[in-house]
């Protein structure tokens, strides 16, 4: 490749880049920006302000919400790995009975998006008066939807083992429990990442549930959160707004600036569903 | 292996036990599949099932009516002035998306494809936005096409009046799925490359040695090579794209107007905003029903469209 083609594509990749980099470092500048000059076309403030980054957490019980959304998460994640990770193995590794139908059953549930069921989840859900409790971000992610799809890739990563390793181990005594726990789980690492690193995600980006299910502030996750901080007259506070949403974006995004290629591969394998 | 072998133990093989391998094996695996099903039934086709009940009612929550109505609800969509509006709306969204986003990523894909020191970094770059917070990804975009805000700051540098981005019928839609473009292009564009380089290099260097073009060979290697791929990315795009709803609720409430009023965010309004709870069941029949149809409608062009499958 001639250096003036390779100049050219560097010069198509980097104006390429800027709508894709441009708005994280636009909010992150733009955070530290007094209110009045937030819509200052300046790339860097004038003068670094703390005040909105402070704001945040006097105008909300935002560290108690960052809370809500974490463990909400971290519980959702676990779940969803012990739930997805023995279904998946069952399918991938042991004839039974009605095998075929009930995979089956779960090929099916992909069809089906979170949101056609929506209505009759929040009146079951409300008539076990579990609404306005975080019971509905954590059961539905954990073991509806979402927990489909997880079952659905890891059933998909234990069929490519080799049956050699669990005939060994079987020789050696092992019960099929115990094969799953100490010879599949442990190779299916790669697979738990992923599935891992897409649940957190969904989990973490959760939004019509919450809007649908939870009304008190101390119970809001993040998402949710974000959208409410607005002055005495519902004019939007950009700065601190911005603050709250730099937050929720730059701890996950240094977590994938460290571990880019697991990221990248887990969820473009994983992330199915847009 | 006969079930005499299979015992484990001496003990066993002295009392013929009804506990075979075999049987063991089928009772982990139904215990193991249980919380999986169970979660499944409760979570989804129950529900699935209830939602097309409830859409044969008149169900109005505050009211606090609960009637059996059978189509009436269906009529009420077809005679429901905003519904044509609803269904371009959604059609407009996920087509813009989906042309958007497959080409886009193909470009990208294509463009770090190149023999190229640096594109992993550029890979980083293009893939970001896709772990940003999807709120924080779009209150900063709201922000961005704000009348007075960054983009059209950055237009009236070069003499450009830009117009009101999210308020005016024109430009809310396209907006709302350029926001989402630029969001979730990554994963497509990540898909991509790795079928782009899943094509054999001796079908480029034949082509070559044969005289073709550049262009050539993309349409004729390349593309039919990775239409498996275009053909799961656009699956996974058209499915993703009808169930917007954060985007639309914090960019442009719908708005202006009906413009932007997607199938979840009308559904989501009559049954969460408006407690026509028997509606809303209609209209998340509706988009199981579109929603169905697509995924056959792709499976089916599989076998015209795809050049081989694996």
């Amino acid at each position: 490749m001639s250096i003036r083609t390779r100049l050219l594509l560097y010069g198509v990749l980097l104006v390429l880049c800027v709508p894709f980099v441009f708005p994280t470092w636009w909010m992150i500048t733009s955070s530290f920006k007094p209110n009045a000059e937030i819509f200052s076309p300046s790339l860097w403030p004038s003068s670094w302000s703390l005040e909105p980054w402070r704001q945040v957490f006097t105008m909300q019980p935002f560290a108690q919400q960052y809370f809500n959304s974490a463990y909400i998460a971290v519980v959702v994640t676990l779940g969803t790995l012990v739930v997805a990770s023995m279904a998946g193995y069952a399918f991938a590794r042991i004839r039974f009975r009605g095998q075929n139908v009930l995979f089956l059953l779960v090929l099916t549930g992909l069809l089906i998006p979170s949101e056609v069921t929506i209505v009759p989840l929040f009146r079951i859900l409300n008539s076990l008066g579990l609404v306005d409790t975080h019971w509905p971000l954590i059961l539905v992610p954990m073991l509806g939807p979402s927990s489909v799809l997880a079952t659905f890739i890891m059933r998909q990563f234990f069929i490519t083992l080799p049956g050699e390793l669990e005939e060994a181990a079987r020789m050696d005594g092992l019960g099929r429990p115990a094969i799953f726990r100490r010879i599949a789980l442990p190779l299916a690492r790669p697979a738990l990442g992923a599935v891992a690193i897409f649940t957190f995600l969904h989990s973490w980006n959760l939004y019509l549930e919450p809007v649908v299910y939870i009304s008190s502030r101390t119970k809001y996750t993040l998402p949710q959160a974000l959208t409410q901080f607005t002055d005495a007259y519902q004019g939007q506070l950009w700065n601190v707004q911005l603050s709250a949403a730099s937050m929720t974006a730059i701890p996950v995004l240094i977590v994938f600036v460290l571990a880019q290629r697991q990221f990248i591969e887990g969820l473009a394998h994983t992330g199915l569903k847009g | 292996m006969t079930v005499v072998l299979d015992r484990p133990s001496s003990e066993v093989r002295s009392a013929p036990s009804f506990w075979t391998t075999r049987r063991r094996d089928q009772l982990t695996a139904y215990v193991f599949i249980t919380p999986a099903l169970l979660g499944a039934v409760a979570f989804v086709f129950l529900p699935l099932v209830l939602v097309v009940w409830y859409s044969l009612h008149e169900w109005n929550v505050l009211a606090d009516t609960f009637n059996f109505v059978g189509a009436e609800n269906y009529r009420k969509l077809a005679d429901d002035p905003n519904f044509p509006a609803v269904l371009r709306a959604t059609a407009f969204f996920s087509i813009g998306l989906v042309v958007l986003n497959l080409a886009l990523a193909l470009l990208l894909a294509v463009l770090l494809n190149q023999k190229l020191r640096g594109t992993t970094f550029f890979r980083v770059l293009f893939f970001s936005p896709v772990v940003v917070s999807l709120l924080a990804w779009t209150i900063v975009w709201g922000f961005l096409l704000q009348d007075n805000g960054g983009l059209n700051g950055l237009l009236e540098t070069v003499g450009i009046d830009g117009p009101n981005w999210l308020r005016s019928g024109g430009t809310a839609m396209v907006s709302v799925v350029v926001v989402q473009v630029f969001k979730n292009v990554g994963l497509n564009m990540v898909l991509f490359l790795a079928a782009l380089q899943g094509v054999p290099q001796e079908l480029y260097e034949a082509a070559r040695t044969d005289g073709a073009g550049p262009w050539t060979i993309f349409r004729r290697i390349t593309l039919p090579l990775i239409s498996p791929t275009i053909l799961l990315t656009s699956i996974i795009t058209v499915v993703g794209s009808l169930q917007v709803f954060a985007q639309i609720s914090v960019l442009t409430q719908g708005g202006p107007g009906t413009s932007t009023t997607v199938l979840v965010y009308y559904l989501y309004q009559q049954a969460f905003q408006f407690h026509a709870f028997g509606y809303g069941a209609t209209l998340s029949v509706v988009l199981f029903l579109i929603v169905l149809a697509l995924t056959v409608l792709q499976w089916q062009m599989r076998k015209r469209w795809v050049f081989h499958e694996h």
